[in-house]
């Protein structure tokens, strides 16, 4: 389980997360909301030790981030961010390898072949993985990412806003394998989100985060009401209910 | 499909084996052609001196300069941009300046060489542990940090050799281009002890760097320790360019060709087989324009001047060719 104490992160005198205690659930899809600058970003790269904290502590699996040796802790957690610009060129394949890196140190063993083999035709991305990742469209890019962090097989997993730029069919694709991810696999998926119809359809926990503080957390149906989605967006947004499912308008 | 990477595994197996063998011919030219039997004993001994300077140096500039390259995600920078070259100058210029020319050729024994690798690597590790400690600095700080140092070191020598005696100034303008014909016989072994171990430090970090080449998240995310790699790496870089520096004189310009070059040559992520490639192509560039200035110019030039002429061409072709993209 992942639990986290009192953690503030300041950039000169201001609180990007301002002092925030979170217990996070297992074996859930746990959507992140709320508006830019709300800190969602910045409190998972600190969960994730890609960005260093002011102050408060971070338990993994009841081991503090300090006391996790890193390599150790790429085998329970892994992170994709936002942007993913490649300064070397690379094969989809190749990419794939490097998710096992924690594991072979870069020795691919008959093992770790197969495992980057499952990991491509999950993401079904065989015939295109002798492609190189700038020949690829931003969608096959993103699956490509997608893959890597799928071979690396930990048991938590945070995606920085994995829709960003998708076209709908690649965004539900997305999150039909992160589904899959949970319920299959039992993987707990950490995932920021701005389509709040993407989080009503797939999340089944949501925090919601405004000003660096999280002003909610709770079951995706608890969280989805005017009333509370009023103080995260500090808009109007109507809920209807469609096919079972309840979709937010707030388009004018 | 999968005969794709097969194939470019193999490409770059004949492309090693090629270079291997064109190094060795070089080699063998520069150390065979013109040996009679009188001559054998004088000139043998000392061009294998020069030839394991050349494969020495070599691998100093090929292994800092994509190591550094990978640090500082960046294709065009090479280490000679933290100013090492400039502290080299300055501590000779120094040296001349206060002591007089007598006192530096007195010292081109190993007093001479520990001072200046000693201050070399001493002023770069002081910047790399400064600069490593505060919160938010990062490698592109230390690169604009060493960069403004080594001006101002560059700048502090030409205005003492301004002001120094001509002859003095001779002297020091010896030390200021770069020289494989008078090296030091106790001084190469002592270089090979330091790169060699230089070599078993930074080995068993190459895969680890290969990750660091995807970026510093996606390092950290597969359990890379970014911190401790980066700091031991740019330690290594600093001594091997030191190193190489003081043996033969400021040479770092070559880094940025050999290593764009065997880019080029094996299109991979890999750093052994990157550093490999740009130390024979060192071997290569080295040894074809020792020939150049012995056979054909009867030092007439020096390997500065063939280096840095072929390496600017170059230069400008890659920036042309890179601002195309």
């Amino acid at each position: 389980m992942i639990s986290i104490k009192n953690i503030s992160k300041k950039y000169g005198e201001k609180h990007v997360v301002d002092h925030v205690d979170l217990d996070i659930p297992k074996g859930k899809i746990i959507a992140f909301i709320g508006s830019n600058g709300a800190g969602k970003s910045t409190l998972i790269s600190i969960i994730s030790r890609t960005l260093s904290k002011n102050s408060g502590e971070v338990y993994i699996d009841e081991k503090e981030l300090k006391e996790w040796k890193s390599k150790e802790l790429s085998k329970r957690l892994s992170i994709l961010k936002q942007s993913n610009y490649l300064n070397i060129r690379l094969t989809i394949k190749e990419l794939v390898s490097f998710g096992r890196f924690p594991y072979s140190n870069g020795k691919l063993t008959k093992e770790d072949e197969k495992i980057v083999d499952d990991a491509i035709s999950y993401m079904k991305l065989e015939d295109l993985q002798d492609r190189y990742l700038d020949e690829l469209s931003g969608g096959q890019r993103q699956m490509a990412y997608i893959a890597m962090i799928i071979a690396q097989d930990t048991e938590y997993v945070f995606l920085d806003e994995p829709l960003n730029n998708l076209d709908m069919r690649h965004s539900v694709h997305i999150m039909k394998i992160i589904r899959k991810l949970v319920d299959d696999l039992g993987k707990t998926v950490m995932v920021v989100i701005h389509d709040i119809n993407f989080v009503s359809c797939y999340a089944d926990y949501i925090v919601a985060m405004k000003d660096g503080k999280i002003v909610e957390e709770g079951a995706t149906e608890n969280i989805l009401k005017s009333n509370v989605l009023k103080e995260v967006y500090g808009m109007d947004i109507g809920i209807h209910q469609i096919n079972g499912k309840n979709i937010c308008l707030y388009y004018d | 499909m999968l005969d794709k990477l097969t194939d470019r595994k193999r490409k770059t197996k004949l492309a090693i084996l090629i270079l291997v063998f064109m190094t060795l011919c070089f080699a063998a030219i520069f150390l065979f052609v013109g040996l009679t039997e009188k001559n054998i004993h004088f000139y043998l001994p000392r061009r294998l001196e020069r030839v394991g300077a050349v494969l020495l140096v070599s691998y100093c500039i090929g292994s800092s300069s994509v190591v550094f390259q990978t640090i500082t995600n960046n294709r065009i920078l090479t280490p000679s941009v933290m100013g090492l070259d400039s502290l080299y100058m300055f501590i000779q210029t120094v040296v001349v300046f206060f002591f007089g020319s007598r006192q530096i050729a007195m010292m081109t024994g190993q007093v001479n060489f520990l001072i200046s690798v000693g201050a070399m690597v001493f002023a770069s590790w002081v910047l790399f542990f400064l600069l490593f400690k505060g919160e938010g600095k990062n490698v592109y700080f230390l690169v604009l940090a060493g960069m403004i140092l080594g001006s101002f070191f560059s700048g502090l020598s030409t205005f003492m050799q301004v002001l120094l005696d001509p002859n003095e100034f001779l002297v020091l303008q010896g030390k200021m281009f770069a020289s494989f014909s008078n090296i030091n016989n106790d001084l190469l072994g002592l270089c090979v002890l330091i790169v060699g171990i230089c070599i078993l430090i930074t080995i068993k970090d190459y895969s680890s760097l290969d990750v660091l080449s995807l970026g510093v998240d996606h390092g950290i995310n597969l359990g890379i320790s970014y911190k401790g790699l980066v700091l031991r790496n740019l330690m290594v870089i600093s001594v091997l360019i030191s190193v190489s520096t003081v043996l033969v004189g400021p040479i770092t310009f070559l880094g940025i060709l050999l290593v764009s070059l065997a880019r080029q040559i094996v299109p991979t992520y890999k750093h052994s087989i990157l550093i490999t490639v740009s130390t024979l192509l060192g071997c290569l560039s080295l040894l074809g324009g020792l020939l150049m200035i012995e056979r054909i110019f009867k030092y007439e030039t020096t390997i500065s001047v063939v280096i840095n002429f072929v390496g600017g061409i170059y230069f400008i072709y890659l920036m042309l060719k890179e601002s195309k993209k």
